[in-house]
């Protein structure tokens, strides 16, 4: 490898190799290759990644990819198996399988970021502040998340949608209820180890409030342990989602969610499996990527808990 | 010495006591969340006025909210869940009835996972890396990935409905159904018990799919969780020792490693079981499984809020019993915790 550098020193790898960099930039960049590079050393979490780009690319270009109109019925060619006007097969109502799958895939993605994006603050900020502060503010919010993680999360998404009435935003907010307790957890475990730091210390005597502590001090260093517990729990958070849709309390129908097209096929099972069987393999195999990709991204991130 | 128990004992008791308390203020909330009139959904919409008042009286809801909330209290306490709107009879009877049938379910469920994941586990640590080592970790994957009820549906297919291996959804046969005189509950219990072999097959062949099924997802947290507590053990120097006084590495991890790591794996058995509960809910609507979760889900559809509440409750009530069961499990049995 040095010769290679040393042939071609102008290049982008020569920079990205340097043994001393020259500017923070240089710096940050060559942090993130060699992050890139351990990934691409670890084949799990790489065919995960590339699942995912795959669903992302599917989800992005849904219109283009699909080859028909996802709500056209045609009662003439319905329940039909996989061929090659209809590669996936057609439903009870003679819609193309495929293309259905193609823009369920906009919806389960909708529904991991939007949670993502909700509880990830929400579990930050409950899970630092108690940890930093401490005593009775620490007691009281720990024991809200332990009242929140007495229950099985789709149990308490449930509960949640049936109070709220079904509907995809519904079952945002319930999951996301359900989801940001063991976040803050988490948050509050890393806090009591980073709160004792000398630089945090050193921050304080040099007049911080909390406040600014808490945000540009504490949280930072919360990230990366955050970002892949959020990684993994997306895989849980997409099952609940699908198990929502299936119970016909999720996305409703003609929605293309993968829960609830899995659960209209469920009448016709036994004639037509596929109708069954390929969401079931859409919501499969989605979770897993999300499993090998954030244990991948555990290790390269968090080498701490790996 | 005795102080200190009777200290943790106590700071124990109060914090489940808080628990239960915040259980019952969650499910409280949840309850008057409701966007539906609880009145209306009594009496429906033909009511006249003087009766949706007199109701409305009855419920109580012309009281402040903190005196609603001190009377559910008070009819937990006594336990009264109030009325299942669905079937017009108490919630707690209606959970009563159907909880026997998740019991079993379920309990067949961790038989199978504990069963089938310990060992594995412990095989996994032992030949860490090695094509065991992976098979067990995609197994492990796909139980922690795939949606059970789909897999649900897939194994009714195929083992139903192809291959004919197994009953279908449902407890037992329409065929066996009055053959069975409830003494427990659980059918498995109930047909042995008296000796009706041919119907306990038929129950058998019913329950062994969901079971397993269920049991998957369990096996997948067991076996995971056994094989890092294994590999912990297994670097510890006294391993080495017993293989340089000669034990085998079967004798050594089985007998000595193993007992070292009993009381995790019994801690995560508890809690697999209770988690079970929630995967009982969509795999019981797969199989029409007449148990607690399909009774949750269709009251939960019918929006009948008191069975749903009461049913939510239920389960963190079972959640926090078996995590203080655990913490009680630990502390007995391992002395580093005292």
């Amino acid at each position: 490898m040095p010769s290679d550098i040393a042939s071609r020193p102008g290049s982008i790898r020569a920079w990205l190799h340097a043994p001393v960099p020259a500017s923070p930039m240089q710096a940050r960049a060559q942090q993130l290759w060699l992050k890139l590079l351990r990934l691409v050393g670890n084949p799990p979490a790489l065919l995960g990644l590339v699942i995912l780009l795959v669903i992302l690319v599917m989800a992005v270009f849904a219109p283009l990819i699909a080859t028909h109109d996802i709500y056209a019925q045609d009662l003439t060619i319905r329940l039909q198996p996989p061929s090659a006007a209809h590669i996936l097969g057609t439903d009870e109502l003679g819609r193309d399988v495929f293309s259905r799958i193609v823009f369920g895939a906009r919806i389960t993605l909708y529904i991991a970021v939007l949670t993502a994006l909700i509880v990830a603050p929400i579990g930050l900020l409950i899970g630092t502040t108690s940890g930093y502060l401490g005593g009775w503010v620490d007691i009281v919010l720990m024991r809200v998340v332990d009242i929140f993680l007495a229950f099985p999360s789709l149990v308490l998404a449930l509960a949640f949608v049936a109070a709220l009435g079904p509907g995809i935003q519904n079952a945002i907010i319930a999951i996301s209820l359900a989801a940001w307790p063991p976040i803050a957890r988490l948050a509050r475990a890393e806090t009591l180890s980073i709160r004792s730091s000398d630089y945090i210390a050193a921050v304080r005597l040099q007049g911080a409030s909390s406040l600014r502590i808490i945000l540009s001090h504490v949280v930072p260093m919360c990230l990366p342990s955050v970002v892949v517990r959020i990684t993994l729990n997306m895989a849980a958070i997409i099952l609940t989602a699908a198990g929502l849709g299936f119970l016909g309390l999720g996305a409703q129908p003609p929605s293309p969610e993968w829960g609830a097209m899995l659960s209209s096929g469920r009448e016709f099972v036994l004639t037509s499996w596929w109708i069954a069987a390929i969401p079931g393999c859409a919501i499969l195999l989605t979770s897993l990527a999300f499993n090998l990709f954030g244990d991948g991204l555990r290790d390269i991130l968090d080498p701490r808990h790996g | 010495m005795l102080s200190s128990w009777a200290l943790a004992a106590g700071r124990t008791i109060l914090s489940v006591a808080v628990t239960l308390f915040g259980l019952a203020a969650l499910t409280f909330f949840i309850g008057r969340l409701l966007p539906l009139d609880p009145v209306a959904a009594i009496l429906g919409d033909n009511a006249t006025q003087a009766a949706y008042d007199a109701m409305y009286r009855q419920l109580g809801l012309d009281q402040p909210l903190w005196v609603q909330f001190l009377r559910y209290l008070r009819d937990i306490a006594s336990l009264d869940l109030g009325t299942a709107l669905t079937t017009g009879k108490p919630v707690v009877e209606d959970i009563a009835r159907v909880f026997p049938a998740t019991l079993e379910l379920a309990t067949v469920a961790i038989i199978i996972g504990t069963g089938l994941g310990i060992p594995l586990g412990v095989l996994a640590a032992m030949y860490r890396d090695s094509v065991v080592d992976h098979i067990v970790r995609v197994v492990g994957l796909l139980g922690y990935s795939a949606p059970t009820f789909w897999l649900g549906l897939m194994g009714l297919v195929l083992f139903y409905a192809t291959l004919g291996w197994v009953g279908g959804p449902g407890r037992i046969d329409v065929l066996y159904e009055f053959d069975i005189e409830p003494m427990t509950g659980f059918l498995l219990l109930d047909t042995a018990l008296r000796g009706q072999w041919e119907v306990f097959g038929n129950v058998f062949s019913h329950v062994i799919l969901p079971a397993s099924i269920l049991g998957f997802s369990a096996l997948a947290y067991i076996s995971r969780m056994t094989r890092s507590f294994m590999i912990e053990q297994l670097v510890q120097e006294y391993v080495v020792a017993a293989r340089v006084k000669g034990l085998s590495w079967a004798r050594t991890v089985w007998i000595h490693a193993f007992r070292n790591i009993a009381v995790q794996v019994v801690t995560v058995v508890a809690l697999s079981y209770a988690f079970l509960l929630e995967g009982a809910v969509l795999t019981e609507t797969v199989f029409a499984w007449p148990g607690f979760g399909r009774y949750l889900t269709n009251t939960l559809l019918a929006g009948d809020m008191n069975a749903v509440v009461g049913c939510t409750l239920l389960i963190g009530v079972i959640f926090v019993t078996l995590n203080l069961v655990c913490d009680l499990l630990y502390r007995i049995f391992d002395p580093r915790t005292r």
